[in-house]
């Protein structure tokens, strides 16, 4: 303890340096994939597959290449986030190739193969990912762009309306020619900056000018306006686009940095509440969110008469697995109907596949990278930094619940992608700058604070030593 | 494949996800057990066994601390409660202030505290006394409030609103 102050400062006694682990943790990381790639091959042909060397060495260098970047980039950054980032990549790659060898859910009509697409995705995701790290020298810089983010969120969130819907959500910008961006994965971390940036400078405003009402505190209107109306705005966007899973993945985040920001329990209580009232209104006037909610409450309901739901395959799926799995390649996900065998569902294939046993490993996986990122929250110096991990940390926690949650049936499903897991670009994309950004946080925080220089008058003042 | 193969690879595979699992907790390990924090908490621990023992010497010799005194003067200060718990600073001779105001030597988060409550200083002799300067809710020395400067005998708790202080060697 080098100073007295009001806040607690978290700091590790050991070298914050920690690049070399990182190494390791990293060639564990592109192991594991090599190895479900063999298993899958063996299981699916009997052989080892043939472009297993190849898919290895694609994977090793996108990770040696973000690994030597760090290095120089981001030098006292975490060691844990990269290696897991990387080890869930890769899992999805396999699973997504996996898939690929059902024919039946790799008609030309659902796209074809997706692996090789998702590779390329994923390579473009590292090069944005190296792009943060060189550019974004501070995280501090973000702060200046505080409204500027709160504009762009809400024009990536609008832009999807001006394009045809796609399975009963309007949340793709569709360009001819090139594909699709789905623009609300790259607008959580928009609107986390933006989030951040407001609260910093309004948190004091918003936990103590604030009049009392049955025992919540409520804050002035000039102090929330601009943050309600931002809100309001997200969520009619989504409600018009019917896509309940961001509905919920910015809800939750708006509530989680209010909190934070404002230390204030009653924003829980009012962030429950709308919540409650919300998905009631929306689930009784959208048809579209309707059947969600009744395949949710009764997913086995009607199947003699049209079938099983989706709902009801994947909990197939995933008792057919049981505690250890079925092996890799030996799993009948191919019978889960619909489009979001690769992207949405992604967990049932884990599920039946890996079984209770190895999901439970993948969620720990992403238990662990929110737990850094909430731990670089809790080591940054900076008001704004502090902010920007928890709010980042916890959209990934969110959509990680949203997306599981649905699966399992634990709440109403809702389409959205597995962060780094699941097929999709733009998720990918987007989840390798967010982790980028956290890496950013993480090594000004763990950074060694600079030697301060020796003053003739710091003798009187300078008192604490241990 | 055979059956035994394909067996082996699927809880191998498992095995190999659950280690990667238990390394990457092993590499956070550090930051469970490893920080500051968690020296803080145990010195909390420890002081929260402390206060019984002190109200037992405190009473019966007020001289034998006199004598204490004379052989080795305290060497560092200690908050032993309150949200700065843990902290130590060196006594070197100078004045300490104590209150929530910035730029005192221990910057108290602490709502029963003024912005300038206490200071604490060596007189001639090295005897270490406190003052309170005028505080609201005034600072407490063992039992009684201050009135006027006093010395601190050696393991005499100063209190401050939720905030203990202790002289220690």
């Amino acid at each position: 303890m080098s100073s007295v102050s009001n806040t607690t400062t978290i700091s590790s006694v050991g070298a914050p340096n920690r690049r070399n682990t990182e190494l390791l943790m990293l060639l564990f990381a592109v192991a594991i994939p090599v190895l479900a790639y063999a298993n899958v091959g063996l299981a699916k042909n009997g052989s080892v597959p043939a472009g297993m060397l190849g898919y290895g060495l694609g994977l090793g260098l996108i990770a040696g290449v973000a690994h030597v970047m760090v290095r120089k980039f981001a030098p006292y950054a975490d060691p844990l986030m990269l290696p897991i980032a990387t080890l869930l990549n890769g899992l999805g790659l396999v699973l997504i190739y996996r898939l690929d060898l059902e024919p039946s859910i790799t008609t030309k009509a659902l796209g074809g193969p997706r692996a090789p697409g998702q590779l390329m995705w994923s390579a473009l995701a590292v090069a944005l990912f190296v792009a943060v790290l060189v550019f974004l020298k501070d995280h501090r810089i973000l702060q200046r762009y505080t409204y500027i983010s709160g504009v762009a969120a809400l024009l990536l969130l609008v832009a999807p309306m001006f394009f045809p819907a796609v399975n009963g959500s309007k949340l793709w910008i569709i360009i001819p020619g090139l594909g699709s961006i789905q623009p609300g994965e790259f607008a959580k971390i928009i609107l986390a900056i933006f989030f951040s940036g407001y609260l910093m400078v309004k948190r004091d405003a918003l936990a103590l000018a604030s009049r009392r009402f049955m025992g919540l505190y409520l804050p002035r209107g000039r102090d929330l306006g601009p943050i309600l109306v931002i809100w309001a705005l997200s969520m009619m966007i989504l409600v018009v686009e019917t896509d309940l899973g961001s509905t919920l993945l910015y809800f939750g985040l708006f509530v989680v940095m209010l909190y934070v920001a404002t230390e204030r329990t009653s924003w829980i209580v009012f962030g429950l509440l709308l919540a409650a009232g919300g998905a009631t209104v929306v689930g009784l006037t959208s048809p579209h969110v309707k059947v969600r909610v009744d395949q949710w409450l009764n997913p086995f309901a009607g199947i003699a008469q049209h079938g099983a739901t989706e709902a009801a395959q994947v909990m197939w799926s995933f008792g057919s697995g049981g505690v250890l799995g079925s092996g890799l390649g030996q799993g009948y996900s191919r019978l889960i109907g619909g489009i979001g065998v690769k992207s949405d569902y992604i967990l049932a294939t884990v599920g039946e596949e890996l079984g209770l046993c190895g999901l439970m490993a993948i969620l720990l996986l992403y238990g662990l990278l929110v737990e850094r990122g909430v731990r670089t929250a809790l080591a940054a110096r900076d008001p704004f930094g502090k902010l920007l991990a928890i709010g980042l940390s916890s959209a990934m926690a969110l959509q990680v619940f949203v997306v599981a949650g649905g699966v399992t049936g634990l709440i109403p499903l809702t389409g959205m992608t597995m962060p780094f897991l699941a097929q999709g670009g733009s998720s990918v994309v987007a989840n390798w700058a967010l982790v980028a950004i956290l890496l950013r946080i993480s090594d000004t925080a763990r950074r060694p604070a600079p030697a301060p220089a020796s003053s003739p008058d710091a003798e009187p003042t300078q008192v604490v030593r241990l | 494949m055979s059956e035994l193969t394909l067996t082996v690879m699927r809880l191998g595979f498992l095995a190999v996800l659950w280690l990667f699992v238990i390394v990457a907790v092993q590499v956070i390990r550090s930051d469970l057990f490893g920080t500051k924090v968690t020296q803080r908490a145990a010195r909390r621990a420890e002081s929260g066994q402390r206060p019984p023992q002190q109200r037992q010497q405190a009473a019966p010799a007020p001289q034998r601390q006199q004598n204490r005194q004379r052989r080795g003067a305290p060497s560092k200060l200690v908050v032993t409660e309150g949200s700065l718990t843990g902290t130590t600073v060196a006594l070197q001779g100078q004045t300490i202030t104590l209150g929530r105001a910035h730029d005192s030597t221990i910057v108290l988060d602490d709502d029963y505290a003024s912005s300038r409550h206490a200071r604490i200083y060596p007189d001639r002799d090295g005897q270490w006394i406190v003052e309170d300067l005028g505080s609201t809710n005034g600072t407490y020395l063992d039992r009684a409030r201050l009135t006027t400067p006093t010395p601190i005998p050696p393991g005499a708790p100063i209190r401050i609103g939720k905030t203990v202080i202790e002289l220690r060697k």
